[in-house]
């Protein structure tokens, strides 16, 4: 119920001046399906979606209209709250689709090659390129031994992120150790590339003393002030209004940094997709949605989850400049979020960045994915469309990597990955004060009352307690 | 004073001490709020603090949670508690739980803030008390004030405490005047979280009450007195947490206990209460507990149905009396 008239008059205002300035969504005079470009010259146009409308001026007697009649947008206009709306005759409804999808950016192709006639300037140095590639593979061995372990009943639940590697590790080399990170759940790779070590890792799944969370949480809800990667939260899409929320705070302090936040195409579905994206354009929030469009949100297909092309164009909606980029492809990855970093900080607006992928594993260590998809559509996009592969051959193809390298870094990781399991497994498990704590900012009279009364009981009835957990 | 003035002061002063405090909620800005509580705050403070938000309780609750995380300390203003039900995720499990699955990483200073319960002429889906169900919830601090001096001095003290905290107004008690003393118009004045206030002393029984019943159990203590019996009421002030020693203090003197609330009966306030008495003082007890509550149905609007739904008066004396063995029969509608 916000009365906004009196912001209508400014956002018309604002507007006008805007259509001097910038290429605007279309022109106020003509919807015509025109590209529309960006200064940074990394951004290349969406489609347009919306048909040719153009004005007819049979009915209306003045001034004949043409299409570049920008600098006269009083012609054949009307004023409503929100600004001057051009207006036609003809009964034209927006179609529901447009011919053509909103096509993704990509840098390599398959086979790891720079694809001709493209505009990537190589700035990424051997070092940023082989430490991507080395995160990318740990996080590859990483999630396998740990859903290994689980499926031995070493720890109770996993997520692995297959499939993602790229999405996770070349975003997170573009950005800062500054910016912020509001995870869902299958960005793990993002820590792991600012420095979060397995043996951290393995102590918040196995939920031991040195867990961060002080085994609060279950496997993968891992969370680190000092990573600045907020803690995983495991409703769905509640981070998207709270980045924007932490982006406003960002904002007032006029930090060069800026909020980013993951989310998977199921998420767009929450209510707090709108709210978040909404919100975050309207206050011009430093904020960068990240969607992991993976094709699957547990067993539901993105056919039964949407019916838009894709999340991109929801972009739009929201007034947020927005880019689908081959999320499979580390490069274009890093590329895009690069310069969308750029944008949100420096232009202090949200940017929108569609990476489409597929995931090859499954949800969780719950689920079953052949019980809902082929097996042959899973293994196409393990064996051919592998980001992990893709990359190393690009590296290779530059002489910054070798088989003998490879096989040596495989060997460590595994190693180190298995130790750090046996380190945590073998860590004790948090004291018993740690279940009353951090309720509150103090605990409350209430809370010391029912801690002393407990650890009297476990006095009396010490054979009742496991001996193993200190208390 | 009046309710509205003392949140209206106490907004204020808080913006003015912390830079970091802000508002935001729909028409807390421009429209000078919608029952009018932050009036001239936008002019003072300007837009950044300010802010009028979009229809959805969802994103603004949210952002605010979102800023709290980042240290800022957002009150958001819901226009009723019964509209926060669509942001209930993010007050549940990010709010409040936050910063104990974070284990102390990411704490939440945050207030919630608006008009709770029964109205006047409102209707089901503006009337619902969110009392107990807020006040079910670890991680939260749950707060009800009846007067202008609670108002005053248990929002400064919500603004300033690092968790969240459930701020539970009251629509009709807004323009409700109250003494406030002088030591209360100061501003750093602050009312202790988690303390109740015997509002009057009795001797034969004790009434508890929050918000506007506080005043009803006033008023049906004069009737008693009159009657013979002395009634204590206690102006519980913090639902969560429940001020039990005072409570069972009172009834260890008293002997006799009446719970009253607006809220709707199973699983409510009164319901904690008496398990706590029972817990605590049963053997102080000559009689058992009576639970005064609203009618176990959605709120009607029709005037006179609406009357029967919400407790009265004569409700409590009703109680307070069957209490007390004089034996009064309950009446048709209590």
């Amino acid at each position: 119920m916000a009365i906004w008239f009196s912001r209508s008059r400014n956002i018309g205002s604002q507007l006008q001046k805007c259509m001097k300035t910038r290429e605007f969504l279309g022109s106020q005079t003509s919807w015509t399906s025109s590209p529309f470009q960006s200064s940074s010259s990394n951004v290349t146009s969406p489609a347009l979606f919306l048909p040719n409308l153009r004005f007819n001026s049979s009915t209306i007697s003045e001034k004949q209209l043409t299409s570049d009649s920008d600098d006269d947008p009083q012609v054949q206009s009307l004023d409503f709250p929100g600004g001057r709306v051009p207006y036609t005759s003809e009964m034209k409804f927006i179609w529901e689709s447009s011919q053509n999808r909103v096509p993704c950016y990509r840098v390599l192709n398959d086979n790891g090659e720079l694809i001709r006639n493209n505009n990537f300037q190589q700035v990424m140095s051997k070092e940023i390129a082989v430490k991507m590639y080395k995160d990318m593979l740990t996080l590859q061995i990483m999630d396998n031994m740990f859903y290994e372990a689980q499926r031995q009943g070493r720890i109770s639940f996993y997520m692995t992120s297959f499939g993602e590697e790229a999405i996770n590790i070349a975003s997170a080399a573009a950005l800062t150790k500054d910016d912020i990170i509001l995870p869902q759940y299958r960005e793990h790779g993002v820590l792991l590339h600012r420095g979060f070590t397995l043996l951290e890792f393995a102590n918040q799944c196995l939920g031991n003393k040195a867990d961060y969370g002080k085994g609060r949480q279950m496997p993968i809800h891992y969370g680190s002030n000092k990573h600045n990667y907020f803690n995983v939260s495991s409703p769905i899409a509640t981070q998207l209004p709270q980045a924007a929320g932490v982006a406003y705070s960002l904002k007032m302090e006029k930090k060069d940094a800026c909020v980013v936040t993951y989310f998977g195409d199921g998420g767009t579905s929450e209510g707090d997709f709108h709210a978040g994206l909404n919100f975050a354009a309207v206050m011009e929030a430093p904020v960068i949605f990240i969607c992991r469009n993976n094709g699957w949100a547990i067993s539901t297909n993105i056919s039964e989850q949407f019916r838009s092309d894709g999340i991109v164009l929801k972009g739009q909606a929201y007034g947020i400049r927005s880019i689908r980029i081959d999320g499979n492809d580390a490069l274009a990855v890093y590329n895009a979020i690069h310069a969308a970093r750029d944008m949100a900080v420096r232009e202090q607006r949200p940017i929108l960045v569609e990476a489409m992928t597929y995931r090859v594993g499954h949800h969780s260590t719950s689920d079953d994915s052949t019980k809902y998809r082929a097996l042959d559509e899973i293994d196409y996009w393990k064996m051919s469309r592998n980001p992990v592969s893709i990359f190393k051959k690009w590296i290779e193809s530059n002489g910054w990597w070798s088989e003998t390298e490879e096989a040596e870094l495989r060997g460590n990781i595994r190693k180190e990955v298995l130790q750090a399991i046996q380190v945590a497994e073998r860590t004790e498990k948090p004291p018993l004060a740690e279940l009353f704590s951090d309720v509150y900012d103090h605990p409350p009279r209430n809370l010391q009352e029912q801690e002393k009364q407990l650890r009297e009981t476990i006095n009396r009835n010490p054979q009742n307690y496991p001996s193993d957990v200190p208390v | 004073m009046t309710v509205r003035e003392a949140l209206n002061s106490a907004l204020d002063e808080e913006m003015s001490a912390d830079p970091k405090v802000f508002l935001m909620g729909e028409e807390v800005g421009e429209y000078q709020g919608a029952y009018k509580i932050s009036k001239g705050l936008l002019d003072k403070y300007g837009p950044e603090r300010v802010l009028d938000t979009p229809i959805t309780e969802a994103g603004f609750t949210g952002i605010g949670v979102g800023a709290a995380y980042y240290g800022l300390r957002p009150i958001v203003e819901f226009m009723t508690f019964n509209f926060a039900m669509q942001a209930i995720d993010h007050i549940i499990n990010s709010a409040a739980k936050s910063n104990y699955m974070s284990a102390g990483q990411m704490n939440v200073p945050i207030v919630f803030r608006g008009p709770n319960g029964a109205a006047a002429g409102v209707g089901a889906q503006h009337s619902h008390c969110y009392a107990a169900w807020y006040g079910s919830c670890p991680g939260l601090k749950v707060l009800t004030p009846y007067s202008s001096e609670d108002a005053r001095g248990l929002l400064k003290a919500a603004i300033r405490d690092p968790d969240p905290v459930i701020f539970l107004e009251n629509e009709l008690l807004y323009g409700e005047s109250f003494p406030v003393s002088a030591e209360a118009l100061d501003s750093s004045f602050c009312l202790p979280i988690g303390k109740a206030k015997i509002e009057r002393e009795g001797r034969d029984v004790t009434i508890t009450a929050f918000s506007k019943m506080v005043g009803h159990s006033l008023k049906a203590a004069e009737i008693l007195e009159k009657e013979g019996i002395s009634a204590e009421v206690i102006n519980l002030r913090s639902i969560r947490p429940l001020d039990r020693a005072t409570i069972n203090a009172s009834v260890q003197k008293t002997n006799r206990l009446v719970t009253v609330e607006e809220g709707f009966p199973q699983h409510g306030v009164g319901a904690e209460i008496c398990a706590t008495i029972v817990e605590d003082s049963f053997g102080y007890l000559d009689a058992p507990v009576e639970r005064i509550a609203g009618a176990d149905v959605p709120m009607p609007y029709a005037a006179n149905l609406e009357r029967m739904a919400v407790p009265q008066v004569e409700d409590i004396v009703r109680a307070a009396k069957r209490v007390c063995h004089r034996s009064v029969p309950l009446a048709a509608a209590a």
